[in-house]
């Protein structure tokens, strides 16, 4: 929550020295409330006031990194409990858990599959995010066997969970300087998770299967101790509990202000026991509703595609839609004879109809008009994708001198805009394509041959 | 010292309509369950902070024609089932079926343009062989919609059908029928909040009681829109809980429609191998759809597979617990 002036004049020196280049303390007091000054300008504020000033100023959901580097996972800094009321800032890490009981060639395999794992969507590329190793042996040793393992296979960033402090301290001395999440701190064992956290400069997730004030007491703890870091789970694992827990958490901080629980949460979905079904739903749940890091129980590829699919959707902007800048575009390389097809300018209509017109390996033409960031239907029931338009777009894309043909191919779902379009663009022949761009590349192969 | 957090609830004043589909016998029908949905008084399962006192409903699509576009692993699901209303709506309710959703899809111009008493006569044959609601669909043409709707209403008299679709441009004659003969109707509009409510007027307007009406946001499908519907949906139901009363209507998904018209449904061949599975694909994003949908306070789940419709039937009771 931001201060006012005068909140921020309470706590200046108040002796008007003008060393900030202010006349008065309450001028720079205002001046600092716009953030029009740096603090740092005035030299006697003591270290409580900046203390105060900082917390103030930070925001009611601490911003964590884990991991280093371009893969690093940055979560937290979430300012609405509703994407329309703004929007969604930092997608959820999506994170696959490793057992160290597991054999070693299970585990390779599945981290180098979640490492390798990459699905393009709307021109996107959606990819995991980390891998949790989980300490199921309590096994020293076995842990940092494993955990030096994965550091092998991958430059993921790293969730390491184990209840053995020794075991802790031994898997950060070889992976420490990777920044991994250290989980996690009790309230048996905070001390020495806590110690951890600060030798290894590491954030710390802290859990509590209690009640959300028992987690309130433990992070406080913690925080006494000196970690900044936090990350939290509040231990609950079904469907109706965690949507409980997570929607209390969010609004405690955005609502409530209560720093002491303004941190990412992060979620298991799934174990070993559970099934694929189970761990969808679930995820798909803490995706759309609060959690920072979805720790998924097990790794398979048509499980994950849907819930990266969903993250995209629900993290993408609601006052703008994705959009690619309208103009021709080529596939392949397209000649005199070739085909011409026309669409709009939202992503997610570009991106499906271009995949299809290239994945026909039919060298072509694509002119995408500018519907304002509107799909074919939407734009066209908006007036966005029109007869005129359409004609306008294929005129200005110098279609005339590079056709030795005059057909235009329309999307399927606007056949109605035909006739005008012809009248639109004499000697034209306006050809209706089929509804779903699924069915482009077998239309271009035979229908438009034929045409 | 110990810290106390206080729990953060919302204080609502306002409630979802409670509407019911179908009647028994001693109502005026022939029905043997009937489904209640709606009257909660919070968002969507947060049973700490009011009542929900109805879990969400499944109902399962059925054609009155063999549907032609369908993804095979949709079509391998239902097997010979597909081929006939009846048998098919009565493998649906074994599968657990709340209400059953007939699309008369025959009765479109462009396929086998089946007449208005044809489509009532299969609506007959359905409720003579199920006990559970139907929400009845017509080809989605306006003028032929109207015809089948009517037709449809009066055959089924006191059964207390949801006749769908009433849209801002042809609502009158579908109302009309509903309120002579006793039946629901589905409103549908765009992904817009002023819309709804706009046609949940126009529709009051003409005498049909509010608890009569289902109101239809418009699915966009998991990786096709549905951060749209999402949004849309979360804003009806806030504006429903703040007092809003034509915003209070439950809300219906066309789930199975959306999600198995994408490509990740349907194609199996020449894309790539992380899509995982195709037989299990499918499923699996219909269910993400439901559930993300369930999140916004969808009432209402029209679902396909009968995978998804065992797994949403648990997962609902999962968040009913609590
Ligand atoms: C999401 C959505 C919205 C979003 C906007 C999304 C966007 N950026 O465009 C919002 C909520 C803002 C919206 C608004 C409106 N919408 Co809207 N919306 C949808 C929805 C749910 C999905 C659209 C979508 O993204 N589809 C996915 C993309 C990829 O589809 P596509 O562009 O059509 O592309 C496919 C095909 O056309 C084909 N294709 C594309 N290009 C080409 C080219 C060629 C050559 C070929 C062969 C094929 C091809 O390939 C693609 C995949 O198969 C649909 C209903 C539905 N479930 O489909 C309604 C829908 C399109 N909307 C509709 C309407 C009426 C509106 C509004 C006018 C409502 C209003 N009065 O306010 C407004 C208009 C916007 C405005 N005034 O600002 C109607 C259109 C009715 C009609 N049949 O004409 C629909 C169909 C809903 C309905 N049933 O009533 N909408
Ligand atoms: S430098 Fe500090 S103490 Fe001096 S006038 Fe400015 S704000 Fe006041």
């Amino acid at each position: 929550m931001a201060l006012s002036g005068l909140d921020i004049y309470k706590l200046l020196p108040k002796t008007n020295c003008k060393e900030c280049g202010f006349p008065t303390c309450l001028a720079f007091a205002m001046k600092l409330s716009q953030k029009g000054v740096e603090l740092s300008a005035c030299p006697y504020v003591s270290d409580e006031a900046k203390a105060a000033l900082e917390a103030a100023s930070s925001p009611p959901i601490r911003l964590i990194t884990i991991g280093t580097g371009e893969n690093k996972i940055v979560v937290g800094n979430e300012v609405v409990l509703f994407r329309h009321e703004k929007t969604f800032y930092h997608e959820p890490g999506l994170v696959v858990r490793v057992a160290d009981s597991w054999e070693p060639g299970k585990i390779a395999e599945v981290v180098s599959q979640v490492d390798s794992y990459v699905v393009e969507r709307v021109g996107m590329k959606l990819t995991l995010n980390g891998i949790a190793v989980e300490n199921v042996s309590g096994d020293a040793t076995k842990f940092v066997q494993v955990v030096q393992l994965v550091k092998q296979k991958t430059a993921l960033p790293l969730v390491l969970m184990s209840a053995n402090a020794a075991a802790m301290d031994a898997a950060l001395q070889i992976a420490g300087p990777d920044k991994p999440l250290v989980y996690a701190a009790t309230p048996e064992n905070w001390q020495a998770y806590a110690d951890l956290a600060k030798k290894y400069a590491c954030s710390l997730a802290i859990t509590d299967s209690g009640d959300l004030s028992r987690l309130g007491s433990l992070a406080e703890s913690v925080i006494k101790a000196g970690v900044a870091d936090l990350v939290l789970d509040p231990g609950t694992r079904n469907l109706a509990d965690s949507l409980a827990s997570l929607t209390q958490l969010r609004r405690l901080a955005l609502k409530k202000n209560l720093r002491l629980l303004g941190f990412p949460i992060l979620a298991l979905a799934g174990g070993d026991d559970s099934t694929l079904e189970e761990q969808t739903i679930l995820a798909t749940e803490l995706i759309a509703k609060y959690a920072g890091i979805v720790v998924l129980g097990r790794f398979d590829p048509t499980g994950i595609y849907p819930l990266l699919a969903f993250r995209q959707n629900i993290y993408t902007d609601p006052q703008k839609p994705i959009q690619v800048s309208p103009g021709l575009y080529k596939f392949g390389e397209p000649g005199e004879q070739s085909p011409l097809l026309i669409t709009t300018n939202f992503s997610l209509t570009y991106f499906t109809v271009a995949g299809e017109v290239e994945g026909s390996g039919v060298p072509s033409w694509l002119v995408i008009a500018d519907s304002e960031g509107m799909s074919v239907l939407t734009a066209w029931a908006a007036g966005k994708f029109d007869a005129e338009k359409i004609a306008k777009s294929v005129k200005s894309a110098g279609m005339d001198d590079k056709l030795g043909h005059r057909k235009l191919v329309i999307p399927g779902y606007v056949a109605t805009l035909s006739g005008e379009v012809e009248e639109e663009l004499p000697g034209w022949q306006i050809l209706v394509g089929p509804r779903e761009a699924v069915d482009i590349p077998s239309y271009l192969k035979t229908v438009w041959k034929a045409a | 010292m110990p810290v106390t957090v206080e729990l953060p609830k919302e204080k609502w004043n306002g409630k979802v309509r409670e509407i019911t589909l179908g009647a028994t016998p001693a109502q005026g029908g022939t029905r043997t369950s009937t489904v209640t949905v709606g009257g909660e008084t919070t968002l969507p399962f947060l049973h700490f902070e009011g009542s929900i006192p109805y879990r969400p409903a499944i109902a399962v699509e059925i054609q009155d024609v063999p549907p032609q576009d369908w993804s095979t692993t949709l079509l391998e699901a239902w097997d010979t089932a597909a081929s006939d209303p009846v048998s098919w709506a009565k493998k649906a309710v074994e599968l657990g079926a709340d209400a059953l959703a007939v699309k008369l899809r025959g009765t479109h111009p462009e396929r086998q343009s089946r007449s208005a008493a044809e489509a009532a006569e299969t609506v007959k044959a359905i409720l003579g062989a199920v006990g559970v609601p139907l929400i009845v669909y017509g080809p989605e043409v306006a003028e032929k919609d109207n015809e089948v709707l009517v037709a449809v209403a009066e055959a089924a008299a006191g059964e207390r059908l949801a006749l769908g679709n009433c849209e801002d441009k042809n609502y009158r004659t579908i109302v009309a029928g509903a309120l002579a003969h006793g039946h629901l109707v589905v409103a549908k509009t765009p992904i817009d909040v002023n819309l709804a409510k706009q046609l949940n007027i126009l529709i009051s307007d003409m005498g049909l009681p509010l608890d009569r009406v289902l109101m239809d946001p418009t699915t966009g499908a998991l990786g096709y829109g549905i951060e749209y519907t999402y949004s849309v949906m979360e804003r009806l139901r806030l504006a429903a809980l703040m007092g809003d009363s034509m915003t209070q209507q439950p809300m219906i998904c066309t789930v199975g429609e959306e999600s198995w018209r994408q490509k990740e449904s349907k194609v199996k061949d020449g894309v790539p191998s992380l899509w995982g599975d195709f037989a299990e694909r499918g499923p699996l994003w219909e269910m993400a759809t439901a559930m993300a949908l369930l999140q916004s306070g969808a009432d209402i789940l029209v679902l396909r597979h009968p995978k998804t419709i065992k797994t949403m039937r648990e997962t609902i009771s999962k968040l009913m617990s609590s």
